[in-house]
């Protein structure tokens, strides 16, 4: 019966990460849903969700912060409530640039008048693979499966500048498109962050099993940055 | 002060005292010890069926509060409370209180455990044996529940015989709760009840207070602040004989709204 009360605290976090995390891997879903059939419906009830993915993130922070103040958690408990606490922050981030996606088709038709470039859209779907891993590997603690989450990031980094150079392209050839072309560059870097969010997930997962944590610092240096 | 009448056993037909929200209600509290102002203008509501916890630093006077809802303040000498503390609608320094009975109500368990030399089973049923109760089969029910609401059952049903002495520190605390159990109080008091505890019967006795809030009013003086926060549902800060702070443990230990209870328990002062 050790630590009960703590116990079923820490199972209400756990389920509550799970839960949210869930609710934004369906709005990834419903983003892409939304892009490739342009379903300005569907953009506009994504974008109305957002403040309730930013209650959950509160309700989160709120529970871990009274769990430090009344509990003490030391070694992995503290590294869970620390993980937790950067974590969920990137996760309400993922559903902030699903809603700017959703702004941009709801407040520029134009970008809707042509198909959205297959590239942008392989690229969230990865994305939502990296999330969904992400947000899995954290929940159950699984390290092997957090390190190859971090390894697609770099699948995302050269789709993205693959897409940029892309459009960059299709200014340069006929610049009446700048309209379409400027909003596919910005929903590509927020796909792009998207996959950095899901990598900073898989990180802090790494770091509630082994205390280590790759800092972006080292990560950057260690790699080229991608435009932009 | 009022004499301490001792009285006969509690009237098993009369009605146990039903606490509304507020267990107890203390109003304008003084008390002295001689000349020494040790409680000074205590307002406070206890709330039933919660755990709260004294906090603050030696002789800040929470333990004497503490005595004061068993009257056991009554035994020292030289003593004076003006004031009032209402239970159940009751004041209970009135002259109609039989404190026998309020002490039946308000049970209490002290830092070190107390049992006496006898068996663990006539330890839980000494208290029952006092008020006349013979009945083989009562005691052995009144026993074995007791030992069970205080997490001692799995480990004693077995040794129910044994000498009481012989049983571990933890294992002896959680037998004077069951002592106090038996008796079916409203509320029990812990007056640094782990103190004398190694960590796993520490965490014994909290988890125990957490079953047990379900039924009974808890309130304990502890000089762990962390164990206030883990515990209790209610905090309040004593210092030099006052009530600085009490507010929800939540508040308490986030966002304390006097200066002096963000210095104590930051482990700045005390």
């Amino acid at each position: 019966m050790a630590r009960k009360v703590f116990d079923q605290e820490l199972e209400q976090l756990h389920a509550d990460i799970g839960a949210l995390g869930a609710r934004v891997e369906g709005i990834m879903g419903d983003t892409i849903h939304a892009l490739e059939s342009h379903d300005i419906e569907m953009a506009r009830v994504i974008f109305e969700q957002d403040p309730e993915i930013n209650m959950a993130q509160n309700k989160i922070e709120q529970l871990c912060i009274n769990l430090i103040a009344l509990q003490q958690p030391i070694a992995s408990d503290l590294r869970l409530i620390a993980a937790t606490l950067k974590m969920v922050t990137d996760v309400e981030r993922i559903a902030d640039q699903c809603a700017d996606i959703s702004e941009i088709m709801a407040t520029y038709p134009e970008f809707t008048k042509f198909p959205t470039p297959p590239r942008i859209l392989t690229m969230f779907k990865i994305a939502r693979e990296m999330f969904a891993g992400a947000i899995d590997a954290f929940l159950r603690r699984d390290v092997d499966q957090a390190r190859a989450i971090q390894a697609r990031d770099d699948e995302v980094d050269t789709m993205f500048s693959q897409t940029i150079l892309e459009m960059s392209n299709l200014l340069r050839d006929d610049p009446n498109l700048i309209s379409q072309a400027t909003d596919s560059m910005f929903i590509a870097k927020y796909i792009e962050r998207m996959a950095d969010h899901a990598t900073n997930i898989s990180e802090w997962a790494i770091y509630t099993v082994t205390g280590e944590h790759k800092s972006m610092t080292n990560k950057l240096l260690g790699r080229r940055r991608p435009l932009m | 002060m009022q004499t301490v009448t001792k009285t006969a056993a509690k009237d098993k037909n009369e009605a146990r005292l039903e606490l509304g929200e507020v267990a107890f209600d203390i109003r304008n509290l003084d008390l002295y010890y001689g000349n020494f102002h040790a409680l000074k203008n205590i307002n406070v509501k206890i709330p039933a069926r919660q755990v709260t916890a004294f906090i603050g630093p030696s002789g800040c006077g929470k333990s004497t509060l503490l005595r004061c809802f068993n009257r056991m303040n009554d035994l020292i000498e030289d003593v004076r409370i003006t004031g009032e503390i209402h239970m159940a609608g009751r004041e209970i320094h009135g002259s109609d209180v039989d404190v026998v009975r309020l002490r039946t109500e308000v049970g209490m368990v002290f830092q070190h455990p107390n049992p006496f030399p006898m068996s663990i089973y006539d330890n839980v049923a000494y208290g029952l044996r006092c008020q006349g109760v013979k009945n083989r089969q009562t005691l052995d029910a009144v026993v074995e529940n007791s030992l069970k609401k205080a997490a001692l059952w799995d480990e004693a049903k077995d040794i129910l015989d044994r000498n009481a002495l012989k049983l571990s520190g933890g294992q002896q605390q959680r037998l004077c709760i069951a002592r106090a159990i038996a008796l079916e109080p409203q509320v029990i008091l812990m007056d640094e009840p782990t103190s004398a505890l190694d960590p796993i019967a520490t965490m014994k006795i909290e988890e125990l207070m957490n079953d047990l809030k379900k039924d009974y009013t808890i309130v304990i003086v502890t000089h762990s602040m962390q164990q206030a926060a883990r515990i209790s549902d209610r905090t309040a800060f004593f210092l030099l004989g006052e009530v600085i702070e009490f507010d929800d443990t939540v508040t308490m230990f986030n966002k304390p709204s006097d200066a002096r209870t963000e210095s104590y328990i930051t482990g700045r002062f005390g």
